[in-house]
């Protein structure tokens, strides 16, 4: 237990947080990056660090975020959970609902560096933990993936002050308000090995800038940086209630991850299918193609009408299983792609990937709606966290 | 390396980790002064170069000139010796800019003037709203393929796309070509799926004067980067023009 970074009140303001305070939505010209190595080698976090800090413009130091995935070998099988907490009240009353219904195996204070620039921050914790015996019994038709994503959205709807903001396994989101460079060197980022690194640097134009509201957001292992704006939110907001997943965090960016999780989890829809389901072919486009292609796309777009992303958009999706970059349909926003070997690495532009990866052996635009997609072939090496 | 060299024909200026204001102001003051070519070295996605540059001279870029490179320029000349990102040109008013490699999206965003010379392809939206205005007519020759929305919403000056180099089955420009277009011309190397066309345009044929700007042109390209420009002019090229000067009268106009 550490309770070093617990702020005087004078210095923060949790009555930004508070959860009845935040607006609907979230529009914003950001900057997202991501590298994944196929053959699960290692990275520290230095090299994704200096792609977003190249791309300083593109945000406003409202908001930077990473996901990191490989970097807890030695907890692999138990769900890290990464919480905020405003104060210590909301700390007391989450660990003690954690400690009804999971197993802790650890825990600890989040690992941060003292910078001058971030000046506010909320109470940092991680925890190692798995559903309790007793609640795999009570809820016999559920996975350990279905209880860990019911209590994340009961902590983040229930518990003021207190936000699950990372809660998948063998991985970690990393966030807060600043820019993304500075949140990288709190987070002392280059401590950690990861086969699989994404960023984003926020430039928020629709609601204030809070540490729960910066990317990356996600559910168990999906996370998700986004440039642009969920024209959709609403309807997809709607859709994704009548299975189980609530909005907490107020940035449209939450749906997305969320989409994923139900797309491919558990309707269990290929990468390929989850993507045209979310940034679908036009109708016009629809009606041009084969009859059986055809079919499917119309059929896909009928079931999983309120999946479908609509506004200007380029994501990038991290996943146990690898990653995916996404543009919408008609490229509202940038997203350049380049592979190397075992490793794909996509950004908001160019230059920033040409840092990750100077000598690329393939570099593209990738169409609207057409999909990068990385896979992770092998298991990820393993070295233990320094 | 300062550019306080008033006087020197070449002057060679490091971007690397800084910046991109120090960068552009010492671009500015030593072509002010009077520097006929600045060499960049080492850019690093460094925005807005040449910005609203009113001299002449010339600026050659290693590495990756960042977004709206050549913004309002209105005079030198820019080449870029690999790829560029988006917005090159926006608001151009005169000048040229030439790349050697492929550009973003958004290319020629808004141009008023100069020229721009691209040796492969560039991303969505080239073209968008560009216009022209009695002796300022901008013109864009694209090598390779264009993204869709090629001329979208494009008010004057001239587009043209040779379709060279370019992958296996990719059409020569994409869909919604020339959506909301109400002035100036599309020249393409091939002709379009009709079905890939902005309800706003149609195909016509190539004037006398049309040859030769295209002649003009290609042969601009072809002393740029390369090739045999009586092989390109051979392509059975096409043009589109809006066939309405106002588009969107019917929706604006109550």
């Amino acid at each position: 237990m550490d309770d070093a970074q617990t702020i005087p009140d004078d210095q923060w303001r949790p009555d930004r947080h508070q959860k009845s305070q935040r607006d609907e939505k979230d529009q914003s010209g950001c900057a997202i990056c991501g590298l994944l190595n196929e053959d699960g080698s290692l990275v520290d976090g230095g090299l994704i660090i200096r792609a977003i800090a190249n791309m300083h413009d593109r945000s406003n130091g409202l908001g930077g975020g990473f996901a990191a995935y490989g970097i807890y070998p030695q907890w692999k099988s138990w769900y890290a959970f990464h919480l905020m907490f405003d104060h210590d009240a909301a700390r007391r009353q989450t660990e003690s609902y954690l400690e009804t219904v999971f197993q802790v195996a650890h825990q600890e204070a989040i690992p941060t560096a003292h910078l001058e620039v971030i000046r506010q921050r909320p109470i940092l914790v991680r925890y190692f933990l798995l559903p309790k015996e007793e609640l795999r019994a009570r809820h016999y038709d559920l996975t350990d993936d279905d209880i860990v994503m019911m209590n994340v959205m009961h902590i983040n709807k229930t518990i003021d002050g207190a936000f699950v903001f990372s809660s998948g396994r063998n991985m970690g989101c990393f966030k807060g308000v600043g820019y993304p460079e500075d949140i990288g060197r709190f987070y002392r980022l280059d401590e950690y090995q990861a086969h699989l690194w994404t960023a984003h640097g926020r430039f928020p134009t629709n609601t204030t800038g809070w540490w729960g509201g910066a990317h990356p957001f996600g559910i168990l292992d999906w996370a998700v940086v986004h440039n642009g704006e969920v024209s959709s939110y609403g309807k997809n907001r709607s859709y994704l209630a009548n299975f189980g997943y609530q909005c907490t965090m107020h940035t449209d960016t939450e749906v997305i991850g969320y989409l994923f999780d139900l797309l491919v989890r558990k309707h269990h829809l290929p990468i390929e299918m989850a993507c045209q389901a979310v940034a679908p072919p036009l109708w016009s486009r629809i009606e041009q193609m084969p009859p059986a292609e055809r079919q499917l796309l119309q059929t896909l777009r009928i079931i999983y009408g309120g999946a479908l992303l609509n506004g200007p958009f380029s994501i990038v999706v991290s996943h146990a299983g690898g990653l995916i970059g996404l543009n919408d349909r008609i490229k509202l926003r940038p997203m350049v792609a380049a592979r190397r070997g075992a490793s794909l690495y996509v950004a908001s532009e160019e230059a920033a990937l040409r840092l990750m990866c100077p000598s690329p052996d393939l570099i593209w635009r990738p169409a609207g709606g057409v999909p990068v997609i990385g896979r992770l072939q092998s298991q990820p090496q393993e070295v233990s966290v320094a | 390396m300062t550019a306080n060299a008033a006087g020197a024909a070449h002057v060679t200026i490091a971007a690397g980790d800084r910046p991109y204001r120090p960068v552009n102001a010492e671009v500015r003051a030593a072509l002010e002064a009077g520097v006929k070519t600045v060499e960049l070295s080492d850019v690093r996605g460094h925005r807005y170069i040449g910005c609203g540059l009113t001299c002449q001279g010339k600026i050659v870029i290693h590495g990756v000139p960042g977004n709206d490179l050549a913004m309002f320029m209105d005079g030198p000349e820019i080449e870029v010796l690999g790829n560029a990102q988006d917005a090159v040109g926006n608001t151009m008013n005169r000048g040229r800019v030439t790349i050697h490699g492929d550009a973003g999206d958004v290319l020629a965003h808004s141009m008023r003037g100069g020229t721009i010379l691209v040796k492969g392809s560039v991303g969505y939206r080239a073209g968008i709203h560009m216009k022209s205005y009695k002796e300022k007519r901008p013109v864009v020759v694209i090598g390779g393929a264009a993204g869709d929305y090629l001329g979208e919403y494009m008010a004057g000056g001239l587009l043209i796309v040779l379709g060279l180099a370019r992958e296996r089955g990719l059409p020569i420009s994409g869909i919604y070509t020339g959506t909301g277009m109400h002035g100036g011309a599309m020249i393409l190397g091939e002709a379009l799926d009709p079905r890939s066309l902005g309800r706003e345009v149609g195909k016509a044929d190539l004037t006398p004067e049309d040859l030769a700007d295209l002649r003009r042109y290609v042969g601009q390209y072809v002393a740029a980067f390369g090739g045999n420009a009586e092989e390109i002019l051979a392509r059975p090229f096409v043009k589109y023009l809006p066939v309405s000067r106002r588009p969107y009268g019917q929706i604006y106009v109550y």
